[in-house]
């Protein structure tokens, strides 16, 4: 994958920030609060590469997903394709930004109309930009991109449930492709999936990405996943970036404690290492992202935190060794976790 | 061959002539009866577990993993459900001819069941207090106050910060790990001596994951319990593990232990699934993915079931159905090729 990427950039995300009131009162609605699920995320993804994403449910990276795709306004922050604010786009540009961005869901069962078949699920892009693809064509573009994904365009007029939760994930995998992007969003695309059709879904995603040259943003919270797919990975914690680096760097360098423990915490399927492996055990919940902790929102659970956590924000900034690896730590130390 | 396959129906070969089992399922036999014909979920499932032993039972979605465990326990639906055949023992005490009297006694005293999804298995509207005391109440006869002050040592026991006040919180007070830990709070209420969970953490974080196996394999250690871990993540089954069950379309096509069959695996569906999996300590460029899809349990392929999907499937493949078969070093493998896989 990593043949394709270029240092082009084609999405730049700057400080995004997206709060969500959080209302009280039975009649009088007020404002009693903010959930900050993003708070301030920074990253860029250049032409042809995946960027993953990982992080654990509540960090905000889902969210983040929603705002990249403008399906929610952001708080503050700005985000530029190919140089061009997106959120400053209405009516005929932002619809011709929207062919260039796409989406792939997680849940294969949820995100398909059962109503539709999948001809028209995958057809539906086509008639909100007919320009892609006149009247006439359609049907054969369907069939195209079906057997593009792997599945028999004679299943044309079939409905999603007559199909397997692999086959619905390459379906909306096909729908995402259908106005050919130039970005698909993918948000935990096979966290869904059994373990045996888990591995065919990413060399599609694999494959595709090689074959249209697309950029991917991959969110996850299967760390094994994300790394076999990416070029890049960024670990969020309560809606912030807290690490950011080559995939290389995230998994055998990784300087931030709570990279390191996610790193440590993943179970390996290897019995040969279990007895040998240095872990660390996370102790308690993540803080709730109405009332983050001050300073570094990571220091209730971290044992390396001091007095400077509490007060300080550590920037997310290029710390130690070189290159663009960047950790959001006042005591970021790379260490290997990976066992053998 | 007839020599080899007589350890079948007894399920997974006697090893090293160690402490008899304490739940034994054999030949385990269960039909859903559906609107699309008779599912076969189960087609003869084997497997044991000893005390002090953690058996894990590995299979995808829909490969009759936890049916298997519903039925242990005797709260399989029936009808659509029905038993066809087989035999599970615990302590030797045959259970399905059992009356239901004796059943409940057995369910949660003897062998108790912890459920992947906490919020759903826990009663919204009472106290977790109040739902752990009720089993000691009801079958100890403990007053209110003794049930509860138990219900705090077992808080207490399965890491709950500040037990004494979380007590009377309700489930959904708790984070998703904390609900899970009230979960096996519960079910070792009455120190039962089997304990059979069902994707425990397949809900949970991985680091949350990390804690809840953590205590898991902690509780079986002290009270030297048979635990039976049903998932199907290869990771955390390599972690905990000592022997292994893996399940294909409603039956144990191989069993070994845990070492075994990481290192050499006997069953071709148990090769492609380690193959087929991302690593966390190496970036590949393509996953050697399992062509095909798990069989529609109402139209099992002929032969082996796997055969559709079989990268070493042969004619015979067809035909023949292989039964679990025992292989040296005490494991077993439903293959017809699981001699020459063992010999390599």
């Amino acid at each position: 994958m990593t043949q394709n990427s270029t240092t082009e950039p084609i999405l730049e995300v700057d400080g995004v920030v997206k709060h969500f009131p959080v209302k009280a009162g039975a009649v009088v609605k007020r404002t009693v609060g903010h959930v900050k699920a993003v708070d301030g995320v920074s990253f860029t993804l250049n032409k042809g590469e995946t960027l993953g994403i990982v992080g654990e449910s509540g960090c905000g990276k889902s969210t983040l997903a929603q705002v990249l795709m403008r399906l929610e306004p952001p708080t503050a922050g700005a985000v530029r394709f190919r140089g061009e604010d997106i959120f400053g786009k209405r009516g005929a540009e932002l619809k011709a930004l929207r062919r260039q961005m796409q989406i792939v869901l997680q849940d294969p069962y949820t995100s398909l109309n059962p109503r539709m078949t999948v001809g028209d699920i995958i057809g539906e892009p086509f008639e909100i930009h007919p320009e892609v693809a006149p009247k006439g064509d359609r049907q054969r573009k369907v069939q195209e991109l079906l057997d593009v994904v792997g599945l028999n365009p004679d299943f044309v007029n079939r409905y999603p449930h007559q199909f397997s939760g692999g086959q619905r994930q390459r379906i909306g995998i096909a729908r995402a492709l259908a106005l050919r992007p130039e970005i698909i969003i993918c948000d935990e695309p096979v966290s869904a999936l059994d373990v045996s059709i888990q591995a065919q879904v990413m060399n599609l995603l694999g494959n595709l990405q090689r074959e249209f040259g697309l950029s991917y943003v991959f969110i996850a919270h299967d760390l094994s996943v994300v790394r076999h797919l990416s070029d890049r990975v960024g670990v969020m914690y309560l809606g912030k970036m807290v690490e950011l680096g080559t995939e290389d760097e995230i998994y055998t360098r990784a300087a931030h404690p709570y990279t390191q423990a996610l790193l440590s915490a993943v179970p390996v399927p290897d019995p040969s290492v279990r007895e040998g492996r240095s872990r660390i055990r996370l102790v308690g919940d993540v803080p709730s992202p109405v009332d983050p902790p001050s300073g570094c929102r990571f220091r209730t659970r971290c044992w390396k935190a001091t007095e400077i956590c509490s007060t300080d924000e550590p920037e997310l900034k290029v710390r130690s060794g070189g290159g663009a690896h960047q950790s959001a730590c006042h005591h970021a130390h790379a260490e290997n976790l990976l066992p053998g | 061959m007839s020599e080899t396959t007589a350890a079948a129906p007894h399920g997974a070969p006697q090893d090293n002539g160690a402490a008899p089992p304490l739940l034994e399922v054999s030949d385990l036999h269960v039909e859903f009866h559906t609107r699309d014909g008779v599912a076969t979920v189960l087609n003869g499932v084997d497997y044991h577990v000893r005390a002090g032993e953690t058996l894990a039972v590995l299979g995808e979605s829909g490969s009759g993993k936890s049916v298997t465990a519903n039925t242990v326990m005797g709260i399989l639906p029936m009808p659509p459900a029905k038993i066809t055949g087989g035999a599970i023992r615990y302590r030797g005490e045959e259970l399905l001819t059992a009356t239901e009297e004796r059943r409940r006694e057995l369910r949660g005293e003897n062998v108790a069941m912890i459920f992947q999804d906490a919020l759903s298995a826990l009663n919204p509207v009472f106290t977790v207090g109040f739902q752990i005391g009720e089993q000691l109440r009801t079958r100890r006869g403990m007053s209110k106050r003794d049930a509860r002050n138990r219900a705090v040592e077992l808080l207490d026991m399965v890491g709950i910060p500040g037990a004494k006040q979380r007590v009377t919180n309700f489930p959904h007070e708790f984070s998703g790990g904390m609900r899970q830990r009230v979960m096996i709070a519960m079910s070792l209420a009455l120190d039962p001596d089997v304990l059979i969970a069902d994707e425990p953490t397949t809900a949970l974080d991985v680091t949350v994951q990390a804690q809840i196996m953590d205590l898991l394999a902690d509780i079986q250690r002290e009270r030297e319990m048979g635990l039976i871990l049903i998932t199907h993540d290869l990771g955390v089954v390599a972690e905990v593990a000592d022997r292994i069950a893996v399940m294909y379309a409603g039956r144990i096509v191989e069993q070994a232990d845990v070492h075994q069959l990481y290192a050499k695996p006997c069953h071709p569906y148990t090769e492609a699934l380690l193959a087929s999996i991302p690593r966390l300590d190496s970036k590949g460029t393509e996953l050697q993915a399992i062509t095909g899809l798990p069989p529609t349990l109402t139209r099992i392929p002929s032969g082996c079931p796997f055969h559709p999907r079989c990268p070493r499937a042969a004619d015979r493949c067809t035909e023949i159905d292989p039964p679990l078969t025992a292989l040296p070093g005490g494991r077993a493998s439903a293959c017809l090729f699981a001699e020459e896989m063992a010999a390599r």
